[in-house]
């Protein structure tokens, strides 16, 4: 029998189920119900859709604020002794501002501030993917800062220098001489930071943003029984990081293999 | 102009807030086309005076005359001057994410607005000289240590400079490799470069310096042709060191 819209489990499994072997009816009739009744599985794949997408941004907006930030540290720290007057006070203000992000950014968890950026300073908004992105974007800018500046300071100072003595200012320096060299040098430890990231938008479903995570919690609680709502949620979670280590294990392999 | 290319007035430079005085009070100077070759026990602050002259090391006091402009001025664009002077590190400090060809052209194309083509041709000829011209695409870490200075020297001059400065090109180099750098330098000098060198080699000091300065305590102590500080040093202090390292 069909059932009827306003009903969130349907009162027996189909046919199709009931023929086959007994002792599988019971679980046939969860699968299908977390599953197929309902076209339940567009509701994963729109939540693998938004999990992506929302990874995919911000990782962007992480790896564009991580470089600046991480620029403005490593600018300060190498020449703040030898600056004077309004460019120094600039950078300073800068690199002040950037020691309050990180420290506030990881100091406070992540759930924390994806709420505070919903439902307080975009609480006008309705836009979750973005508001969601900008904000997994913020915190991740603070980690890849981070990591970025262990590799602009794992470049030996003779790179530098040799990159001034040419004529290069700083800047250009560090465009055409440290920066690909360092990034080089971070690469694998910044594709791992992609995976954490992506696990760790798992709770953007705190602010009702329908993702893989919140796919699964919704059809679990129509269906009371969060079985196979949930280890559908971890499957694709699990296939999804083996997937990128599997990518990071070969660019590692062909970074060491190229000239370095 | 005066014949006078650098010019160094009473320079100095301390470390940790004056405790450390590595250069204390040194008037040099180099004449266009002059070798001029600075030896000196380790510590005596000779690096630091060659560093300084490009103010890769910023001194806390005096001037640095580079054709007749003071380049410690706050006002001097000290990256126009740099193309001028060629530098030489002990490590080399080559790019090794760049190819040999890319590492030489690299400063030309971005700040001489050099053409590839110009930059690449100008850069072939230069390795043609040092005979590593079928490195043109290796990396720096396929070259020996020998190759990899003579490739810092002809991507140094790949910019045209009026100087070369030689911070202690052969100290990293194994013994069989100090040779075919001697030789570049040897060739280049022959040309009539001005060439200011730190160095321990004193074979070639004392065959090609036009002028030898000793170095000591920061200060220079004596300076003459090499003839004169190799023979006939006047300082006991020179005497000391040339008895030690000859």
């Amino acid at each position: 029998m069909r059932p009827s819209a306003s009903q969130s489990w349907p009162l027996e499994a189909p046919d199709w189920i009931l023929n086959g072997p007994e002792w599988l009816n019971d679980l046939g009739y969860d699968f299908y119900k977390s599953f197929v009744f309902d076209n339940r599985y567009q509701m994963y794949i729109k939540g693998l859709g938004n999990t992506l997408l929302l990874t995919l941004l911000a990782l962007l907006i992480g790896v564009a604020l991580g470089v600046v930030i991480s620029l403005i540290r490593v600018s300060w720290d190498k020449n703040h002794t030898e600056m004077q007057g309004p460019g120094k006070f600039f950078l300073g203000f800068f690199n002040a501002l950037a020691k309050v992000y990180l420290t506030v950014i990881r100091g406070t968890p992540a759930v924390v501030q994806l709420m505070i950026m919903y439902f307080v300073i975009f609480a006008s908004s309705r836009n979750k993917v973005m508001v969601a992105a900008l904000s997994f974007g913020i915190n991740s800018g603070a980690y890849v800062a981070e990591i970025i500046r262990g590799g602009i300071m794992s470049i030996d100072t003779g790179q530098m220098e040799a990159g001034r003595s040419l004529g290069f200012g700083y800047v250009a320096t560090m465009r055409y001489i440290i920066l690909p060299q360092a990034f080089k040098a971070v690469l694998p430890t910044l594709a791992n930071e992609f995976i954490v990231l992506l696990k760790e938008t798992a709770v953007a479903g705190y602010v009702g943003l329908t993702d893989v995570t919140y796919a699964g919690n919704i059809i679990g609680g129509n269906c009371y029984d969060y079985l196979f709502p949930l280890l559908m949620s971890a499957l694709i979670y699990l296939i999804l990081v083996m997937f990128f280590t599997f990518l990071v294990g070969k660019l590692e392999r062909r970074l060491r293999s190229s000239e370095r | 102009m005066s014949a006078e290319i650098i010019q160094t007035i009473a320079l100095q430079k301390h470390f940790g807030g004056g405790d450390i005085k590595a250069l204390n009070g040194v008037n040099a100077s180099v004449k266009k086309g002059e070798v001029v070759v600075v030896i000196g026990p380790s510590g005596s602050g000779k690096s630091t005076f060659l560093r300084c002259l490009n103010l890769l090391e910023l001194p806390t006091g005096g001037q640095v005359l580079f054709e007749g402009m003071d380049i410690t001025d706050k006002k001097a664009n000290i990256n126009l001057h740099r193309q001028k002077m060629g530098m030489v590190f002990q490590h080399f400090n080559l790019f090794p994410h760049m190819t040999i060809l890319r590492n030489m052209t690299l400063a030309p194309i971005k700040l001489l607005k050099k053409s590839q083509a110009d930059a690449e041709a100008k850069a072939k000829a230069l390795l043609e000289r040092v005979g590593l011209s079928d490195r043109a695409n290796a990396y720096p870490s396929q070259l020996s240590g020998g190759q990899k200075q003579r490739i810092a020297i002809v991507r140094a001059l790949c910019m045209d400079p009026e100087v070369m400065l030689f911070d202690e090109p052969t100290s990293a180099l194994d013994p069989e490799m100090v040779g075919e750098v001697l030789e570049v330098m040897k060739e280049l000098a022959k040309e009539g470069m001005t060439m200011v060198v730190v160095t321990h080699e004193m074979g070639f000091a004392r065959e090609m310096a036009d002028r030898v300065i000793f170095m000591a305590d920061g200060k220079i102590v004596e300076e003459g042709t090499p003839e004169q500080i190799f023979t006939a040093p006047r300082q006991p202090r020179t005497q000391d060191f040339l008895a030690k390292v000859l």
